[in-house]
C-alpha cells in the first residue's frame, strides 16, 4: 500500500520546570492512502504531540523538535517554513479535535468561522495555483454544503448559530466539516469522541468511516480507547512512553498481539480478556519522561523483560508481513548482542 | 527542689505559641517565599517598608525638624535643592525634605484611618448581606450600588463641599467612598461560601450563626480582603492628596502631599522643586502599594483578576 | 435582548433615585443653617426667613426631599452662592468642555489600551513589552493632578510646544456655537485656525486625563489577551490555516474584549472625577472647575447639581458597558 503520510524517527523534547521531558523518542508511524490509522496509547504517551507535530503546531519555545522526518508528498514537513506549513494546514491535512465546547469561538457563529477558514483555504491555495480566491456568498454556500455532509439537519438555518446553541455531538460535526473545508487528503482526529456519549461517539465514527469511503480521505485516529479505533480503522499503531511499540492491522492486533504492553492493554479491556472474571491490568505507572527508563522504556512494567531490555532500545522489526514491532523478544539474538558489545 | 519541668516551663511558652500556629507560620513564611518570586513584587514589597519605616522613624531623620508645621523663615524662602536642604525651601523658607518626610507620617495614618473604616462599615455589612439573604442583601446591595454608581472622587468632594474643608472631614468622606467596595466583595464571598459543604455540615451539627461567620466565612474571606485592602491604601492615599490639592482636604500648614504642591503650583516654573518632590512621594506610595497588591493578590487569590 | 435592557432600564431608575436621596442627604447634613448659607454673610434676620420659607426650609424633611425632586425634575438645581447664577444656567455653559474633554479622553484611552495591550501580549517578554508594562503599572500610581503640572512645566514652561491651559488662545473666538464642542464646531464651520488651536490646547489635558484608564485598559488588555491565545479555539483556528492576523484581531481580541470592557466602563466613572482635578490645573471651563470652586466657596448647590449629572452619566455609562457586553458576549444575551 502506498503511504501517504511517513514519520521517521521522530524525537521531540518539552522544557519543563523540573527539566527537559524526552515526549517523543523516535516515533515511526506510516499511513497509507485512502487508509484508517489508528494511533492508541495511554494519557502521555505522546500520541497527541505526534499529530500536532505533523502540522507543527507545537509551540517551539517549550518544545523543540529534535530530529527526524514527516513524509508527506514527497516534502519533508520539518523542512519547511511557517507560512509553507499555513497553507498546508486544513489544505493539505486537517485536524478534528476533540472536546468541541473548547475548540469552537464562543463569540462568533458557525456561519463566521466556517466562511473564514473557508476563504482563508482559498487564498492559501491560490498561491498554490490550485483555485482562485472565493468571495463571501460562494463561501457560505459552500459551508452550508459542508454542513449537510456531516449531516447536521436544517444547516442554512443552523449556520447562523452560535457553538453554545448545539449539542456536543453537533458541535463535533462542525468541527469535521471545518477539517473537510480544505479538501485535505488527510484528517487527523484527535480523540473526537472522547467528550461524547457513547450513542453520539457511534454515529460520528460511522460519519468518518462514510468520508473515507465517499472521499478516499486518509484518517488517523487518535484515542486512548481501543474499542473506538477498532471500529473505524483497519490499522492500529500502539504507542508507549514516546515510541510505537506495535504497528500492525486491526484483525493482527486483537488476534496474535505481539508486544507484551499491547498484550497488557488487551486484557485490560474486560471484554477482551481470554479467562472470564479476570481482570488483569499492567503493573507500575507510566514513566517519567524526564527521567526515563533506559533501554526500552516499559521494561520496568514487562513481565517478559530480560537483560538486553534494560541496556538497548528496541528497534522496529518487521515480524510478519505489515506487522511491525519494536521488541527484544522478536529480534534475531545476534544482531542484538552485536548492538549490545557495540554499545559498551 | 529543683525539677526538670521548671526550667521547661519558662521557655515552653513561646514553643507552645508557636506549636500552635505552626500552619498559620508554615503559610505566612510560603506567602513570603512566593512573593519573592516575583521581582515587581518585591520592590512593591521594599518600597511599602520604607515607606512604613520612614513613617514611623521619621521624626529621627528629618535635617530641620522645626519646618514640620509653623516654622517660618522668610530669609531662607524658595531656596533650590542643596546639600543642607535637599529638596529645596518653600514659600515659607521651610524644608521641604523634612516636610515630605513628615507628610509620609500623615499619608499612613490616613491611609489607614479611611481603609479601616471603609472596612469596619463594609465587612460586616457584607457579611449580613450575604449571609442573611432576601430582602436584606436586596436593600443593602441596593444601596451598595448607589453609592457605587457617583464617581468616587465627586462624592468625596460632594460631601467634604457640604462638611467644609479640612482633612478630618476628607477622611469621612473617603471613608463613605470606600466602603461599598468591602460590601461588595464580601458579600460575594459569602454567598458563595454559604452553598460550601463544610458551612452546611457546621450547620448540621448545630454550630450558631456567629460562629460559623467567625469561624468558617471569615477566615475565607481573609485573602481576597488583604489584597484589597493593600491595594485600597495607596488609592486612599492618592485620593486624600487629589482632595488636598483642590483645597478640600489637608489644609496648610500641614504638611500633606496634595495641598503642597497645590501651594508650590503658585510657584511654577520657576521654583519647580516644590511641586516636584511631594508628587514623586505620592507616585511612589502608590506604586508601592499597587504592586504589592498585585503580588499579594497573585499570591493568594489568583483567580480574581482585574 | 429587549427584555435585558428594559430591565436594565428600570434598575437604572431605581439607582437614579436612589442617587437623588442620597445627595439630598448629603446636603442636608451641612453644618450649620442652609438658609443663614443661602442667604450669605451679610443678610439680616429677616431676610434669612425670608429665604427660609422661599426654599421650605422650615418644612419637614420629606416635604423638602419632595420640593427637592420637583425642582429637580424641571431642571432647576438651585442657585450659586458664588456666582449668583441658576445653577443650571452655569452648568449648561461648562458641561460640553467637560464632555469634549471626556470623550476624547476616553476614545483615546480605549483606542490606545486595547492596542498596547494587544502588542504587549504579541511581543510578550520583549522590550516592547517591558516599556508598556512600565508605563501601565506607574500610570495608575502617578497622581493626575501632578502629572498635568510636570507635563506643564515640560511641554509649556520650558519647551513652549504647548500652551499651559483653557480650551483656545485668548485672542481666538470660538467657533459658531452648533454643538459647543469646539472641536466638532470648528470643523463643520471650516474653521482650521481654530480647530488646530482647539486641538493644540486639548491635547495636554486630555492626554493626562487618559493616563490612568490607559494604563489599565492596556493591562487588561494584555492579561486577556495572553489567556485567550492560550484557549483550544485558537489552536483549532491555527490548524485551519487562518492567518495570523485574522486570529489577533478578530477572533482572539473579541473574546479578550469583555473583560476590558468592564474596565473601560470602570475607568470611565474614575476619569468623570478625575476631571475635577484636570479641569483645575489646565484652567479648562468645564463642570470639574465649577464644582471645585464652589465646594471651595462652600457654595454646595452646584457641587449637588454636578455630583447628581456625573453620576446619571456614569450609570449611562454603564448600562452602555452592559449593552455592549451582550454584543460581544451572544451566551450572555440569553439571561
Amino acid at each position: 500500500m502506498e503511504a501517504i503520510l511517513r514519520i521517521r524517527d521522530l524525537k521531540i523534547e518539552f522544557n519543563t520546570f523540573e527539566g527537559v521531558s524526552q515526549v517523543l523518542d523516535g516515533v515511526d508511524l506510516t499511513l497509507g492512502r485512502a487508509d484508517t490509522l489508528g494511533l492508541v496509547g495511554e494519557t502521555g504517551c505522546g500520541k497527541s504531540i505526534t499529530a500536532k507535530a505533523v502540522l507543527r503546531l507545537l509551540p517551539t519555545p517549550p518544545a523543540r523538535i529534535v530530529s527526524g522526518e514527516i513524509w508527506f508528498e514527497g516534502e519533508d514537513l520539518l523542512k519547511k517554513s511557517e507560512d509553507e506549513m499555513r497553507a498546508l494546514r486544513g489544505s493539505g491535512i486537517a485536524m478534528v479535535f476533540q472536546d468541541p465546547m473548547t475548540f469552537l469561538n464562543p463569540v462568533f457563529t458557525i456561519e463566521e468561522q466556517l466562511v473564514d477558514v473557508i476563504q482563508a483555504h482559498a487564498k492559501n491555495q491560490t498561491r498554490n495555483h490550485r483555485q482562485k480566491s472565493v468571495g463571501r456568498k460562494e463561501a457560505l454556500r459552500r459551508a452550508i454544503e459542508l454542513l449537510r455532509e456531516v449531516r447536521i439537519p436544517q444547516p442554512e438555518s443552523r449556520i447562523k448559530s452560535y457553538p453554545h446553541e448545539f449539542s456536543g455531538g453537533m458541535r463535533q460535526r462542525v468541527l469535521i466539516a471545518m477539517a473537510l473545508s480544505g479538501a485535505p487528503r488527510i484528517l487527523i482526529a484527535d480523540e473526537p469522541t472522547t467528550a461524547l456519549d457513547v450513542t453520539i461517539q457511534a454515529q460520528i465514527l460511522k460519519l468518518l468511516k462514510d468520508l473515507v469511503e465517499r472521499h478516499g480521505h486518509s484518517i488517523l485516529l487518535i484515542s486512548h480507547d481501543l474499542g473506538v479505533v477498532a471500529k473505524v480503522c483497519r490499522r492500529i499503531a500502539v504507542m508507549y512512553a514516546g515510541s510505537v511499540v506495535e504497528q500492525c492491522s486491526t484483525a493482527e492486533l486483537f488476534q496474535r498481539p505481539l508486544h507484551p504492553y499491547t498484550q497488557g492493554l488487551l486484557s485490560s479491556i474486560l471484554t477482551f480478556s481470554k479467562r472470564r472474571g479476570s481482570v488483569e491490568g499492567i503493573r507500575g505507572t507510566i514513566p517519567n519522561l524526564i527521567n526515563p527508563p533506559p533501554g526500552c522504556r516499559f521494561h520496568p512494567r514487562c513481565p517478559q523483560a530480560r537483560e538486553a531490555c534494560q541496556r538497548l532500545k528496541p528497534l522496529s522489526i518487521e515480524v510478519r508481513e505489515g506487522h511491525w514491532v519494536s521488541c527484544h523478544l522478536y529480534a534475531k539474538d545476534e544482531g542484538v548482542a552485536d548492538r549490545l558489545e557495540g554499545n559498551e | 527542689m529543683k525539677k526538670e519541668g521548671d526550667v521547661m516551663d519558662e521557655t515552653s511558652w513561646l514553643s507552645r505559641w508557636r506549636a500552635e500556629h505552626e500552619s498559620q507560620i508554615r503559610s505566612f513564611k510560603l506567602i513570603l517565599y512566593t512573593l519573592s518570586r516575583s521581582p515587581l513584587s518585591v520592590v512593591g514589597l521594599s518600597i511599602v517598608a520604607a515607606f512604613l519605616i520612614v513613617a514611623l522613624i521619621g521624626p529621627l531623620i528629618l535635617t530641620h525638624p522645626e519646618d514640620n508645621k509653623e516654622a517660618v523663615h522668610m530669609d531662607l524662602k524658595l531656596k533650590p535643592p542643596s546639600r543642607s536642604y535637599p529638596f529645596g525651601t518653600d514659600e515659607m523658607g521651610r524644608d521641604i525634605y523634612s516636610r515630605v518626610i513628615m507628610g509620609t507620617r500623615l499619608s499612613l495614618q490616613i491611609g489607614l484611618i479611611i481603609v479601616f473604616v471603609a472596612m469596619g462599615i463594609g465587612i460586616p455589612l457584607g457579611i449580613i448581606a450575604g449571609y442573611v439573604g432576601g430582602w436584606v442583601n436586596e436593600v443593602i446591595m441596593r444601596i451598595t450600588d448607589i453609592f457605587l454608581s457617583i464617581p468616587g472622587l465627586l462624592l468625596a468632594l460632594a460631601i467634604v463641599g457640604v462638611l467644609g474643608p479640612g482633612i478630618k472631614n476628607a477622611m469621612i468622606a473617603l471613608s463613605l467612598v470606600w466602603w461599598p467596595g468591602y460590601v461588595r466583595l464580601v458579600q460575594g464571598k459569602t454567598l458563595s461560601l454559604r452553598e460550601e459543604a463544610f458551612v452546611e455540615s457546621a450547620r448540621s451539627i448545630g454550630a450558631g450563626k456567629l460562629r460559623i461567620i467567625f469561624s468558617h466565612i471569615l477566615p475565607n474571606c481573609t485573602s481576597p480582603i488583604i489584597v484589597k485592602a493593600s491595594m485600597d491604601m495607596g488609592m486612599a492615599i492618592l485620593f486624600a492628596a487629589n482632595l488636598g490639592f483642590i483645597g478640600v482636604g489637608a489644609q496648610p500648614p500641614e504638611p500633606e502631599w496634595g495641598a503642597m504642591i497645590s501651594v508650590g503650583r503658585n510657584y511654577l516654573p520657576d521654583r519647580w522643586w516644590m511641586a516636584t518632590f511631594p508628587g514623586l512621594a505620592i507616585l511612589f506610595t502608590v506604586l508601592g502599594f499597587n504592586l504589592l497588591g498585585d503580588g499579594l493578590r497573585d499570591v493568594l487569590d489568583p483567580q480574581s483578576r482585574g | 435582548m429587549k427584555r435585558f435592557f428594559v430591565k436594565r432600564l428600570v434598575l437604572m431608575g431605581i439607582t437614579l433615585f436612589g442617587l437623588s436621596v442620597v445627595v439630598f442627604s448629603i446636603s442636608r447634613i451641612a453644618p450649620g443653617d442652609p438658609a443663614r448659607l443661602a442667604a450669605g454673610p451679610d443678610a439680616t434676620e429677616e431676610m434669612v426667613e425670608v429665604i427660609r420659607k422661599e426654599f421650605g426650609l422650615d418644612r419637614p424633611l420629606i416635604v423638602q426631599y419632595g420640593l427637592y425632586m420637583k425642582g429637580l425634575l424641571k431642571g432647576d438645581f438651585g442657585r450659586s452662592i458664588r456666582t449668583r447664577h441658576q445653577v443650571w444656567e452655569d452648568i449648561k455653559n461648562y458641561l460640553p468642555a467637560t464632555f469634549e474633554l471626556v470623550f476624547v479622553s476616553i476614545s483615546f484611552a480605549t483606542l490606545f489600551g486595547i492596542l498596547f495591550g494587544v502588542l504587549s501580549a504579541v511581543y510578550r517578554d520583549r522590550w516592547i513589552d517591558h516599556l508598556i508594562r512600565f508605563f501601565s503599572v506607574t500610570g495608575v500610581a502617578v497622581p493626575m493632578f501632578w502629572l498635568g503640572i510636570m507635563l506643564q512645566l515640560l511641554f509649556s514652561a520650558k519647551l513652549h510646544w504647548l500652551p499651559l491651559g483653557g480650551r483656545l488662545d485668548t485672542m481666538i473666538p470660538p467657533p459658531t456655537p452648533l454643538t459647543r464642542f469646539f472641536l466638532i464646531d470648528s470643523l463643520l464651520s471650516g474653521n482650521w485656525v481654530v480647530l488646530k488651536n482647539g486641538l493644540v490646547h486639548i491635547f495636554l489635558p486630555a492626554f493626562v486625563l487618559s493616563f490612568p484608564a490607559l494604563a489599565s485598559i492596556t493591562r487588561i488588555n494584555r492579561a486577556e489577551m495572553l489567556e485567550v491565545l492560550h484557549k483550544d479555539f485558537v489552536l483549532n483556528e491555527r490548524a485551519h490555516g487562518l492567518p495570523n492576523r485574522v486570529i489577533l484581531f478578530k477572533y482572539a481580541l473579541k473574546n479578550a474584549l469583555i473583560p476590558t470592557l468592564t474596565m473601560i466602563g470602570l475607568r470611565y466613572g474614575w476619569m468623570l472625577g478625575g476631571t475635577i482635578l484636570v479641569e483645575t490645573v489646565f484652567d479648562w471651563p468645564g463642570i470639574g472647575y465649577y464644582a471645585v470652586a464652589a465646594a471651595v466657596y462652600s457654595d454646595f448647590q452646584p457641587v449637588m447639581a454636578v455630583t447628581i449629572l456625573l453620576g446619571l452619566n456614569f450609570m449611562i455609562a454603564n448600562l452602555l458597558v452592559d449593552i455592549g457586553y451582550g454584543y460581544l458576549d451572544p451566551r450572555v444575551r440569553y439571561e
